[in-house]
């Protein structure tokens, strides 16, 4: 019974985020392949845009933490909103909202799906 | 067919049956990410009442209750920060990583645990369960938040969830109390140890989230909607105008309520003490004991615990910041200007922590991983108007501002000047971090990264408490330090006795010292009974008040006027400009000193500290009453 449920309704995050991981896996300093899309700062997404995380540009330790806060390379970002002045800004992740600094997000690299309105890679 | 059938087909452990067991273990270890509701459900298994808030990083040490089993066995149960990874960055994760793996000698190796996860974000929560189950410790995973889960559509199958860690699995609303007989019966009964089917590498991020994923979808999980209300809050709260006019508006309004809604209040526990100080006086013969109980105890002590009112009021009010999720969203505005001054929005929490009082806030930097940014954020924090100067505040506020109106009738000059005061404070803060971060804390910077909560009800339940453990605290303050240094204030005004006489205040000891000490502090518009007060307020400010009250209560020209009067007469508006100023500069704290030693390991930064901050309320008092002259 519970094989037939999973087959049901697979959490579409987790497809996704299976599907982006396996194909890059511990990519994460620089970019190999895909050039299809160039991939821009984190930061240059605007309220509601969403893209997906190609590579995180800053020291292990650091790459570490937002990887476990859900930043994974693969993983669909969506920009929400902000302090006044823009910064730093709430980022919808993984299920969860994490609020980045600019200089932060400047250091994360991502690509837009090319139909920008849709956020599912598919 | 039920989730039960399930589990019993395939000898996994169930989820719902555990059998007895003779050999319970001692400690169990309550683990899980920051903001699970693990403390919550350490107060729920132990019934103490450790602090919890809604915002990631309350829990910042280790903390251990004992929990009784139905069958009469006790066990320790350990309540500890929480942790992303079981890779540190910051004290507070360090503190959780060395109790797991029984490397700190003051509290005993976990022999299971109970790992802690928002059952609303399973997905990334279920990454902690890999580390946490490769540890090899019998472990009861425990969903948290199922109320949450269950209001906003979101579901999964325990008994596979269960199935694919090895281990047993509960859904429990913490808050509610649902769920929670099943820790009882894991507890209780026989632990084995866990058996996952498959653990990834724990070193490699992305692969543990692949793993919690594919588990996740093992267990048919359903994610739920997001949060509705807290997506529509956020629009206001972090509106680029509205946002900060909110927060301005709201701060004014608590502010003008604890003046005029407070004060009848205020007047209540006045009359209450001065019916009681009559009845007393009344009943007793005349004589030194009476002097000392009338004089002494009800004059001095209860002149601070007037103040109770007010201050339950403004912990209300912080209370509801914490509790609601509004503090992460007060973090996240301040960033900003935090930024300026070298620091991080990180840093806000403690400072608004600070509110209240600059011991736990001082404890919660540990949540900041930078060491220089902690060091900083801890010098700046007595700097926070703290509940203990609301009080002293209060009074001389409204000893020497009119009651007048400003801006229609919105605003009263009182609330300004008390609204200055914080402000003044937090300028300092903000001042000496920008001094210590571009000299001897000078550091690169850290990401901040802040998990914003979902908004949720504070209950008037988890209100009530807080209020009473912080009227608690203030009696017991006012019963103990306050009462003790009132009784050794009366004892030197009534020495040495004069032909069978007490001496006149000027010539008690207590007046002897303290003109001794005039000449030092004349140039800030204080006299002698002032001094007496600023050496009695070491051992916590708002004994000062107790103090005045029994120095005036015990002068026969200021007896019959009420402290409030008696200072007026006694004060010149200059000195009590200064007064203020300095009240607000100096760290006049012997805990928030001793935390300071034992939070930087040394004596160094609290001497520093206390040196620094005491010059700067010098010299602004100085300025202070020379720009009123």
């Amino acid at each position: 019974m519970a094989v037939k449920r999973r087959k049901k309704h697979k959490p579409p995050l987790d497809k996704d985020f299976g599907r982006g991981h396996t194909e890059i896996e511990m990519q994460l300093s620089s970019n190999s392949g895909q050039p299809e899309v160039p991939s821009v700062p984190l930061v240059d997404l605007r309220r509601g845009d969403a893209a997906v995380l190609d590579h995180i540009d800053l020291p292990g330790d650091d790459a570490r933490r937002l990887m476990e806060l859900g930043f994974l390379p693969g993983t669909t970002i969506t920009a929400g909103l902000s302090a006044p002045g823009g910064d730093p800004r709430v980022f919808q992740v993984d299920g969860s909202e994490i609020a980045l600094r600019r200089e932060t997000a400047r250091r994360m690299m991502v690509r837009k799906p090319k139909s920008a309105k849709t956020p599912r890679i598919s | 067919m039920s989730e039960c059938a399930d589990c019993h087909g395939c000898g996994s452990p169930a989820v719902l049956e555990f059998p007895r067991n003779a050999q319970a273990p001692k400690a169990v270890a309550v683990i899980g990410p920051p903001n699970s509701g693990k403390t919550t459900l350490f107060n729920r298994l132990t019934g103490l009442r450790q602090k919890v808030a809604n915002f990631p990083g309350v829990t910042v040490e280790q903390h251990t209750g004992i929990l009784e089993l139905p069958d009469g066995r006790a066990l320790q149960i350990i309540d500890l920060p929480g942790v992303y990874s079981l890779n540190p960055r910051s004290e507070d994760e360090q503190v959780a990583h060395d109790v797991l793996t029984g490397k700190r000698t003051d509290t005993p190796r976990p022999e299971a645990v109970l790992l802690v996860l928002d059952s609303t974000n399973l997905g990334r929560h279920l990454m902690l369960a890999a580390p946490i189950l490769a540890l090899g410790l019998p472990t009861l995973i425990i969903l948290n938040m199922a109320d949450d889960l269950r209001n906003r559509g979101g579901k999964l199958d325990l008994a596979a969830l269960s199935k694919e860690l090895g281990s047993p699995v509960a859904l429990v609303s913490a808050r509610g109390g649902e769920g929670v007989d099943k820790v009882f019966e894991f507890l209780a009964g026989v632990m084995a140890k866990p058996a996952p089917r498959e653990l990834p590498i724990l070193q490699d991020v992305p692969k543990c989230r692949a793993w919690a994923g594919r588990v996740s979808g093992q267990a048919s999980y359903r994610a739920p909607i997001p949060p509705k209300w807290t997506r529509r809050l956020d629009s206001v709260f972090l509106h680029p105008i509205a946002g900060p006019l909110v927060f301005l508006v709201v701060v004014i309004a608590v502010f003008q309520t604890i003046f005029s809604i407070a004060d009848p209040s205020k007047k209540a526990v006045e009359w209450l003490i001065n019916l009681s100080g009559h009845w007393l006086a009344a009943a007793l013969p005349e004589g030194l004991l009476k002097s000392l109980l009338i004089e002494g105890v009800w004059e001095g002590v209860g002149s601070v615990i007037v103040f109770l009112p007010q201050v339950l009021l403004l912990f209300l009010f912080i209370g509801i910041l914490e509790d609601s999720g509004y503090l992460a969203r007060a973090a996240l505005i301040a960033d900003r200007t935090m930024a300026k001054v070298g620091l991080q929005g990180k840093s806000f929490i403690p400072l608004l922590s600070a509110y209240a009082c600059a011991v736990p806030a001082i404890m919660s930097t540990r949540t900041i991983e930078n060491k220089r940014d902690r060091f900083a954020t801890i010098l700046i924090a007595p700097f926070m108007t703290c509940s203990a100067r609301f009080p002293v505040y209060a009074l001389i506020v409204a000893a020497f501002i009119p009651e007048r109106q400003v801006l229609g009738s919105l605003l009263s000059q009182r609330t300004m000047a008390m609204l200055g005061l914080y402000v003044l404070g937090f300028v300092a803060a903000v001042v000496t971090a920008r001094v210590l971060k571009s000299s001897i804390l000078k550091s690169g910077r850290t990401p901040f990264l802040l998990e914003m909560p979902s908004y949720r009800w504070p209950t008037v339940q988890s209100l009530g408490l807080r209020l009473l453990d912080r009227s608690k605290v203030f009696l017991r303050r006012a019963g103990t330090i306050i009462l003790l240094v009132t009784v050794i204030l009366w004892i030197s005004m009534n020495v040495p006795y004069v032909h069978g006489k007490p001496p006149a205040p000027e010539s008690s000891l207590a007046g002897t010292i303290g003109r001794t000490l005039e000449p030092a502090i004349k140039p800030l518009g204080f006299n002698w009974k002032i001094g007496i007060g600023l050496i009695t307020a070491l051992a916590a400010r708002e004994t000062i008040i107790a103090t005045l009250g029994t120095i005036y209560g015990m002068d026969p020209k200021t007896q019959e006027l009420g402290l409030q009067n008696a200072l007026h007469h006694d004060l010149t508006p200059g000195g009590a400009f200064a007064l203020l100023v300095f009240f607000a500069f100096a760290m006049q704290c012997i805990s928030t000193i001793a935390v300071v030693r034992r939070e930087t390991g040394g004596w160094k930064w609290p001497i520093l500290q206390f040196t620094y901050m005491s010059v700067l309320a010098y010299a602004g008092a100085f300025v202070a009453n020379h720009l009123i002259h």
